[in-house]
Formats: C-alpha cells, sequence, structure tokens
C-alpha cells in the first residue's frame, strides 16, 4: 500500500427516509478542519434511493464534492447493500480518512467495512485532529474517544494502513454555518450489486414509542432526586424534557421509595448515562455518572441548598426552587424552540 | 441448531476508580463479570434451545481467569466452553481479535453466532460486525428479539434510536443483541454443581484456521496512541438569583452551548 495514493476526507453523509442526519451536518463541518491540515478536499458520500436532490445541502455544509448512488436498493439501509457501495467508492476513490456518524446504521455498516478493506477503525469519538508523527513527519488523524466507560480518553492512531476511519457521537462536532449557493461537484456513481450476498429482508419498520426508550441512549437528560418530591414533581420534568426533547431520570432514592420506575434509574451496572445536556432538579449528591461525562457535556442543576454537592461539578448552578425554576423555563423554551 | 455465542469478560466499569495521585485506573479489587450485553446473547441463545433444541458453544478470547465467567454460562445452560488463550493474541484491536475469533468459527460446526452489542471496557461494537465480514455471514446488529419461522429463517426485532424494524434473515448468519432487551436467567444450582465437572477446553492459535501474522499486535491496524484519565472538570459558577434571572442564565447557557 502507498499511503500517499490516499487522499481526501469523505464523510459518509448518512439520510434516513430522505432526511439527512444532523450528525452527517457535524461531520462535514469537523472535516473542514482536518481537509484544511491536510491540504485536501472535503467528498461527501450519499446513498439512498431519490436522494440525489440532498446533494445542494451538502455542499453548503461544507462538502466540496457529493458522489452519490441513487438506486431502489438503497432505499432502506440494509449492511450488506450499503456496504458493497460503500466498499466500491472506497477502493476506486482511496479516501485518506473516512467518517461515520456513531449511529445505529454508522456502527452497524463501518466495522463490516473496516473488516472488508482491513482498515483501521476508531469508534465513538469526542476529538479529530491531524498529528505530523515526531519521526517521519507523517500526518497521521489522531482520534480520541472515552473507553472504560468514560473513566479513561484514549488516542487512537493508524500509521501504517489507509483508509484511517473513525465513528464519531452525535452532537458532539460543530457544524459550519450554511452558506447558500456554496459551488460543489456532484458526481454520480453507479453501484454493481452482488445480489448473492443479499440475505436479510426488512419486513416492517415500527416508529419508537419514545416513553420507553433507554435513558442511556439518551441525549438530553432530566433528572430528579427527592427535591422533586413526589409524582406531580416529575411530571414538571416531564414537561420540560419533552420541549427540550428529552427524557426524564430519576436518583435511586426516588425509585427505591416507589416513585420513579426503576428504568428511569441512572447508575445502574453497566448502564452509564451520556448525554449532551444533564440537568439536575433537586439531587444532593454528585452522583456516579457524572464522572463519565464528555468535555462537550452540560451539567445544569438546581438545588434550593447552596451547599448541596452537586453544584460542585455542575457547569451552571442555580440556588433556587425547582418547583418554580423548572415550569417557568419549560414556558420560555417552548417560545425559543417556536422561533 | 448449533449456535456459538461469543462472550467477553469485563472489568464492571461501574466500580473503576480513577488514581487521584497517579491518574490511572485502579483495577484492583474491581470485580469481573461477564459483559452484560454478551449476557443478553447467551439468554437469547439458550431460550432458542428451551423451544428447539440446540447446541449452545459459548466462546470466549482471553487470559486464563476467563474460565470463571465461561463456568458462568455452563451453569446459565451452555453445552460446550471454548476459551481461546495465547500470548499470540495479545495486543489484538477489533480486527485481530475478530478476525482470531473467525478462525475458531471455522473450526466448528454452526448455524447461528450471537454476539453482544458491545463489551463495557470498550464500548466500540466491532467485534460482531467485524467477525460477520471474516466469516461472509449477513449481520443484524441491535437485535431485541430472536424468533425462528417454521421455514427455518430467523425473524428478529432491531432497535434503533427512532424505530423498531423486523428483519428477516435466511440461512447462517451473525446476530448482535442488546442487554437492555434481555433478562437474563439465573445460574441453576444443579448447573452451578455440573459447571465444575465440566471441562473449559483452552485452545491455543495453533489449534485455529489463521494466518499468524494477522494475530495480535501485529494484526492490529490501530494503535494506542496514549491514555490519559478524563480530565475532571473546573468547578462551575453558582448563582444565587430569582426565578427570573435564573430562567435567563439557563436559556443563554443552552444557547452558547448549541443546546437550543
Amino acid at each position: 500500500m502507498d499511503k500517499k495514493d490516499y487522499k481526501n476526507v469523505f464523510v459518509f453523509a448518512e439520510q434516513r427516509e430522505g432526511v439527512i442526519q444532523p450528525v452527517a451536518y457535524e461531520l462535514l463541518g469537523k472535516a473542514r478542519d482536518l481537509a484544511e491540515a491536510l491540504g485536501e478536499k472535503v467528498v461527501a458520500l450519499l446513498l439512498g434511493h431519490n436522494v440525489k436532490n440532498l446533494a445542494q445541502g451538502l455542499i453548503e455544509q461544507g462538502a466540496d464534492e457529493v458522489i452519490v448512488a441513487d438506486v431502489p436498493e438503497l432505499e432502506h439501509y440494509l449492511s450488506e447493500q450499503y456496504s458493497q457501495v460503500m466498499s466500491q467508492i472506497i477502493i476506486d476513490r482511496k479516501p485518506n480518512i473516512v467518517l461515520y456518524g456513531a449511529t445505529t446504521i454508522g456502527r452497524d455498516m463501518a466495522p463490516r467495512l473496516a473488516s472488508r478493506l482491513k482498515a483501521g477503525l476508531t469508534a465513538d469519538c469526542t476529538k479529530l485532529a491531524i498529528v505530523a508523527d515526531e519521526k517521519t513527519g507523517q500526518l497521521d488523524l489522531h482520534s480520541t474517544r472515552p473507553a472504560f466507560g468514560g473513566n479513561l480518553m484514549a488516542t487512537i492512531v493508524c500509521p501504517n494502513t489507509r483508509p484511517q476511519m473513525s465513528t464519531v457521537r452525535p452532537g458532539v462536532m460543530q457544524k459550519m454555518q450554511r452558506q447558500p449557493g456554496r459551488q460543489g461537484v456532484v458526481t454520480e456513481f453507479v453501484p454493481k450489486f452482488d445480489t448473492s450476498k443479499f440475505h436479510v429482508k426488512l419486513i416492517e419498520t415500527i416508529k419508537a414509542d419514545k416513553s420507553v426508550a433507554d435513558i442511556s441512549e439518551a441525549k438530553v437528560l432530566v433528572s430528579g432526586g427527592r427535591g422533586v418530591h413526589d409524582k406531580e414533581g416529575f411530571d414538571k420534568l416531564q414537561a420540560l424534557a419533552d420541549v427540550i426533547g428529552g427524557q426524564v431520570a430519576s436518583s435511586r432514592a426516588m425509585v427505591d421509595n416507589g416513585v420513579m420506575p426503576h428504568e428511569c434509574q441512572v447508575g445502574q451496572t453497566g448502564k452509564t448515562v451520556r448525554p449532551t445536556l444533564y440537568m439536575a432538579c433537586g439531587m444532593r449528591p454528585p452522583i456516579q455518572p457524572l464522572a463519565a461525562m464528555e468535555e462537550s457535556d452540560l451539567i445544569i442543576a438546581i438545588n434550593k441548598d447552596k451547599y448541596a454537592p452537586i453544584f460542585s461539578v455542575a457547569d451552571l448552578g442555580i440556588v433556587g426552587d425547582l418547583h418554580r425554576i423548572v415550569p417557568m423555563l419549560t414556558e420560555r423554551l417552548k417560545k425559543e424552540m417556536a422561533q | 441448531m448449533n449456535i456459538i455465542v461469543c462472550i467477553k469478560q469485563v472489568p464492571d466499569t461501574t466500580e473503576i476508580k480513577i488514581d487521584p495521585v497517579k491518574g490511572t485506573l485502579i483495577r484492583e479489587g474491581v470485580p469481573s463479570i461477564m459483559n452484560p450485553d454478551d449476557k443478553g446473547a447467551l439468554e437469547l441463545a439458550l431460550q432458542l434451545k428451551d423451544q428447539f433444541g440446540a447446541h449452545v458453544t459459548v466462546i470466549s478470547m482471553g487470559p486464563p481467569q476467563a474460565d470463571v465467567m465461561l463456568r458462568e454460562a455452563f451453569a446459565m445452560g451452555a453445552d460446550r466452553a471454548i476459551l481461546l488463550s495465547d500470548r499470540k493474541f495479545a495486543g489484538a484491536d477489533t480486527l485481530a481479535t475478530s478476525y482470531a475469533l473467525s478462525g475458531l468459527c471455522r473450526m466448528l460446526d454452526y448455524d447461528l453466532i450471537i454476539a453482544g452489542r458491545q463489551a463495557i471496557d470498550g464500548d466500540t461494537a466491532q467485534v460482531g460486525p467485524e467477525l460477520a465480514e471474516h466469516l461472509d455471514l449477513p449481520q443484524i446488529t441491535y437485535v431485541a428479539s430472536i424468533e425462528r419461522l417454521d421455514n427455518g429463517h430467523l425473524r428478529v426485532r432491531k432497535e434503533n434510536e427512532d424505530s423498531v424494524q423486523v428483519l428477516e434473515v435466511e440461512g447462517k448468519c451473525l446476530l448482535t443483541v442488546l442487554a437492555s432487551a434481555v433478562e437474563p436467567r439465573y445460574m441453576s444450582v444443579s448447573g452451578i454443581v455440573e459447571a465444575y465437572d465440566k471441562e473449559v477446553e483452552v485452545w491455543s492459535a495453533d489449534k485455529i484456521d489463521v494466518d499468524e501474522n494477522l494475530l495480535g499486535l501485529k494484526g492490529s491496524p490501530t494503535k494506542v496512541f496514549q491514555s490519559f484519565p478524563k480530565a475532571l472538570k473546573a468547578p462551575g459558577e453558582v448563582h444565587e438569583v430569582s426565578d427570573e434571572e435564573a430562567v435567563e442564565l439557563i436559556v443563554n447557557k443552552l444557547k452558547e452551548k448549541h443546546i437550543i
């Protein structure tokens, strides 16, 4: 492998039912930084059916080129169909870096491709940077990710192989300001399928019931402790969570006394919460899962007691009555969101 | 039906603490457990065994101490246990790990491979799909339940962020399972007794179908450049203000961090 043949930063532009997922724009924003550090270009890979019209939006958010594979076989995500097209494009175009969102699609497809292409893959990254090797001067991608339940950070490199691939956690990277009318190239790619490998069929898709979603996957958690008092108190937290697209979690104490169900409890074995926003309402202790949070995360605490230990880990602490502040905040955010 | 279940012994990450002086992980006294998603995978395999009769082989790669976990699998109802253990596997990343496991799977007769979605020490979710690709098997990840149809096909529920998908797969395949979807059974008392009479087979690298150059550190494209404890946050700001001002402070903070 001549590593010099591998050029440009590729981004898998994940779409679901014709909607580009927010993480794709975030990746394009980061890819621009990486491409500029390398003196290379940003290329978005758009796979689907009837999705060509989405290409210009990707260019306006940072892509210099969009490679579009638009065929009926790609209407819904299926591992083998998508992997065949992605591996054909990657073998053909030899990218230096390929980025994917760490979604159920990205985390299904990227390792399949890594194994097919014998490429190095780093999962769930929260930081990406181009760094010159001290001895050789070679420019490598440094991918940093949490491990051991978030207790440790590790920086991973792939010095000997190309492409360098990473999945990136949604909500971590900043997308760039949209530039209407930004110019770029759209290239159509016609895939060749080996249909003998299509063994999985999609029977149906059922939209998830949000109320049963797993709190460990939530991006926004509104969490309550003893200070919430009762079910009515948690209803106030629920109203706030609904407005900002979050879920309600509970301290162990409020589960043990029967106010909240077990599924809502943070800090169970093997269940680490890693939201982007953690609002701790009426909670005293700096509970264990807080240790597992990322630099990008925001912890806001509301507590009547100004000496509550939770304030030592909060980015923003409010000494006050959650029973008044939470409903006021909910109303205010409704107005903000409407704009 | 012959089922292979991939399981891993991991430190219970909720019990891990950081040495405040050295800034390193304190692993002493941290209990080792069967990875939760893998336990879910074993449970789903045992449910298929209960319903249709199946021979369940659990496989793992790791140090000899993983013996305890494999005996736990026996006590839950597994029929055979194989531990891949060899210095040649040391330093393996997910690609080299999945490659070694593929070499073992090729030595066994199987209809279905079930693995956990991800392990709580690494959280990569990569070994399952990488193993499927090495073995040229179709894969379905994030599986919450498995149903076997009369025609022998499997119908599974896959949990995505925003939806549940029902997928059907024909022939041999690899599934990765979410712990949150299943309640693993307890070890039975007779199972625990019998588990200590059963043999955990320990296999070295030369017993499996692999190119040794692709094992361990040599076969790993990814390298750990550095690892460090997560930086402790500087203490934030605490305000004792009116309710109106409090709301204003929170809204501004949410805007500053691009949350709204």
